[in-house]
């Protein structure tokens, strides 16, 4: 392979070959491109190539250092994994932008400069609405439109923030910023509004849901933890974060305690497992960042997880709201059973991924003795375990029985589910693994009879609640609605103000309008008047009579100045 | 997606068993709480605490329950406030 390529561009020249095939040469290439990314990384090792200098600017295409490798690591496998689940869609757009898409959040994760990462960070953002597009509905088309905006916003502030930025340090290196100033701002906010911080968050929980059974599973790996991994890189230690991520861990879980469809469910769980990710990179130590990275790892695990068992479900019943599914347990259950992993994981149970994953950055807010976030961050863990713990697949295999009888998922589907689910128990099982690919020497044990124990209780005690609720039928019902979020004020409000700000202009523009045609009209009209057929400086008059006026005024003239001149002139 | 009359009788379709289910959780509830008791009387078990509040009787079983209660119930208030028609946007 071509010494210090970067591993995206494998998929993205790969992309290219997608049009010339089909049938099982296209599957083939479809799986193989994330193989041979992967090997790439491998192969090169840590280091950096592809130093270029381009109009002033020193480029790096290629950095391979241990926080890049373990982020671009799991995006391939997530990539392969997703390539599986989608074996069997027909549509060669799907195949094309998906694999533009890895291949660009693979391609940031490894660039050593902003400007690269600008251009690949616009790159996902363009390819990846063709993936909600791709549903080909009205309500996609719109959430898509509102996706592409925010997304493309975040890439035109990035540029801001790293011009600004290359002003005031001459570099464009990508390394640590940290927020000093109006350069770094931006680059923050940018990132920011692709981690889903609060108020920023909205494109996620709007777009997702709506993209392709496929396409929802592709997303939810690349975007966010593309965002996490930069601010990982850029903002480590920066202490607004804390409540930032400690918001994020909050608010989605009363939204996704409420919420219907059980993608969107899935997408407020996506959120609040980000803030757990914020929180590390804001406390910003090494067992911090150790446990953003190894928790963005074992959460793609999960969530992809999960989002594939509801998609699967989504395949089969044509339905993903929590109020008509139930009962599935009958007639998929392996489906039922690979969700279950997904959930126990996410709930962070022993022996799972997100058991050894989520404890670090427990654990490093307790090191630097921040008891706030501390239970804060405990609250949501009970919290993850209503909605995707217990509710999702809850409500969909279980509950009522909706008398829906279908297949089980596709064997391609149940594949890509096992490959996740052999992910999230061997995290679990074998945490050495994952915890060697860390950025930082790994000091953290999981398993302490104290560690176990605790999160038992909290958890076994969380289930009872909900046991608890159900049984005497306080649990809020699953009801068809939709939840007013913060994307209300630009739905609603800015959008109206949006259409009457235009009426006001199409107003005010009339009005000027009409005046300036009065304007016109009254010259025209005195002009019609005074020179107009027949009016008075246009009558035709006989010649004779013009002589008489003339022969008048010269004798006028010449009487009145002969008379005038005779006059001696008083000096 | 039809259901056919002669399906076979799962084990979850019997009330009883759904029950059973519940004392099953409360079972596993009581035996996770288990440790914290000797803890109380210093055998076996230890806490190793980073705050001192952790060293309440059941604080991360408790914490559970109050929080997961407390969340579901504030969600349920904040459905009056938040909740609209599914073509609400439409």
């Amino acid at each position: 392979m071509i010494e210090g390529l970067n591993p995206g561009f494998i998929l993205i020249f790969g992309a290219l070959l997608v049009p010339f095939t089909n049938g099982i040469i296209r599957s083939i290439l479809l799986l193989t491109l994330p193989v041979l990314a992967l090997a790439q990384i491998y192969t090169l090792g840590l280091g950096t190539w592809g130093q270029y200098e381009f109009l002033g600017l020193s480029i790096e295409l290629t950095r391979i250092d241990p926080l890049a490798r373990i982020f671009g690591t799991v995006f391939c496998l997530a990539a392969f994994m997703g390539m599986i689940y989608a074996l069997h869609v027909k549509d060669t757009v799907q195949h094309f932008v998906a694999l533009i898409y890895i291949g660009s959040a693979i391609g940031a994760v490894f660039a050593g400069d902003m400007v690269t990462l600008f251009v690949f960070w616009e790159l996902t953002a363009i390819s990846s609405v063709f993936l909600i597009w791709a549903s080909r509905t009205e309500r996609a088309y719109k959430a898509g439109m509102r996706y592409l905006i925010i997304q493309v916003s975040s890439g035109v502030i990035l540029l801001g923030g790293i011009i600004l930025y290359y002003q005031e340090t001459g570099s464009i290196a990508f390394n640590y910023i940290g927020l000093t100033g109006l350069a770094s701002g931006l680059i923050l906010v940018a990132f920011g509004i692709k981690s889903a911080f609060p108020f920023l968050h909205n494109w996620m929980q709007d777009a997702y849901p709506e993209a392709t059974v496929t396409g929802t599973v592709i997303l939810s790996a690349f975007t966010t933890k593309l965002a996490i991994y930069t601010l990982a890189r850029a903002f480590p230690g920066t202490d607004i974060l804390i409540p930032i991520g400690g918001a994020m861990t909050v608010f989605p879980i009363f939204f996704a305690v409420l919420e219907n469809d059980l993608r969107r469910v899935l997408a407020y769980s996506l959120n609040n497992q980000l803030g757990y990710m914020v929180i590390g990179v804001g406390i910003g130590t090494e067992l911090a960042i150790n446990g953003t990275a190894a928790h963005a790892f074992a959460h793609i695990m999960y969530k992809s997880l999960l989002f594939m068992s509801m998609g699967a479900v989504l395949f089969r019943t044509g339905t993903i709201k929590a109020s008509e599914l139930g009962g599935l347990y009958k007639s998929m259950p392996i489906t039922m059973i690979f969700c279950i992993i997904g959930a126990v994981s996410i709930a962070g149970f022993p022996l799972t991924g997100g058991f050894v994953s989520k404890a670090m950055i427990q654990s490093a807010a307790a090191d630097g003795g921040m008891v706030v976030i501390w239970l804060v961050m405990l609250f949501a863990s009970a919290g993850v375990m209503d909605h995707s713990g217990i509710k999702v697949p809850f409500f969909t295999f279980f509950a009522h029985d909706s008398d829906i009888r279908v297949k089980e998922a596709p064997k391609n589907m149940l594949f890509a589910m096992g490959f996740a689910a052999f992910f999230c128990i061997g995290i679990g099982v074998f945490p050495g693994l994952l915890y060697e690919l860390l950025p930082y020497e790994p000091t953290y044990h999981p398993y302490t009879a104290g560690h176990v124990i605790t999160s038992l209780q909290l958890l076994f005690f969380a289930t009872l609640a909900f046991a608890l609720l159900m049984r005497y039928k306080i649990y809020p019902p699953e009801l068809r609605s939709t939840n007013l979020d913060f994307d209300w004020f630009y739905r609603v409000p800015l959008k109206w103000l949006a259409l009457y700000t235009g009426r006001l202009i199409l107003i005010v523009w009339n009005w000027i309008l009409g005046i300036a045609n009065n304007i016109v009209y009254s010259v025209i009209n005195t002009t019609a008047n005074t020179h107009g057929n027949g009016k008075i400086l246009a009558r035709t008059t006989a010649s004779s009579t013009a002589v008489m006026i003339i022969v008048a005024v010269l004798g006028f003239v010449v009487v009145f100045f002969y008379r005038f001149l005779q006059q001696p002139v008083p000096m | 997606m039809s259901k056919p009359d002669d399906e076979k009788k799962y084990w979850l379709d019997e009330p009883k068993n759904i029950d059973k289910v519940f004392y099953a959780v409360l079972i596993l509830c009581a035996l996770v709480a288990v440790p914290d008791i000797l803890s109380l009387l210093n055998i076996l078990y230890h806490k190793h605490i980073e705050f001192e509040f952790e060293n309440i009787f059941e604080f991360y079983s408790l914490y559970g329950l109050v929080c997961y209660v407390g969340l579901v119930l504030i969600a349920k208030k904040l459905r009056n406030v938040l909740m609209r028609d599914e073509d609400y946007y439409d």
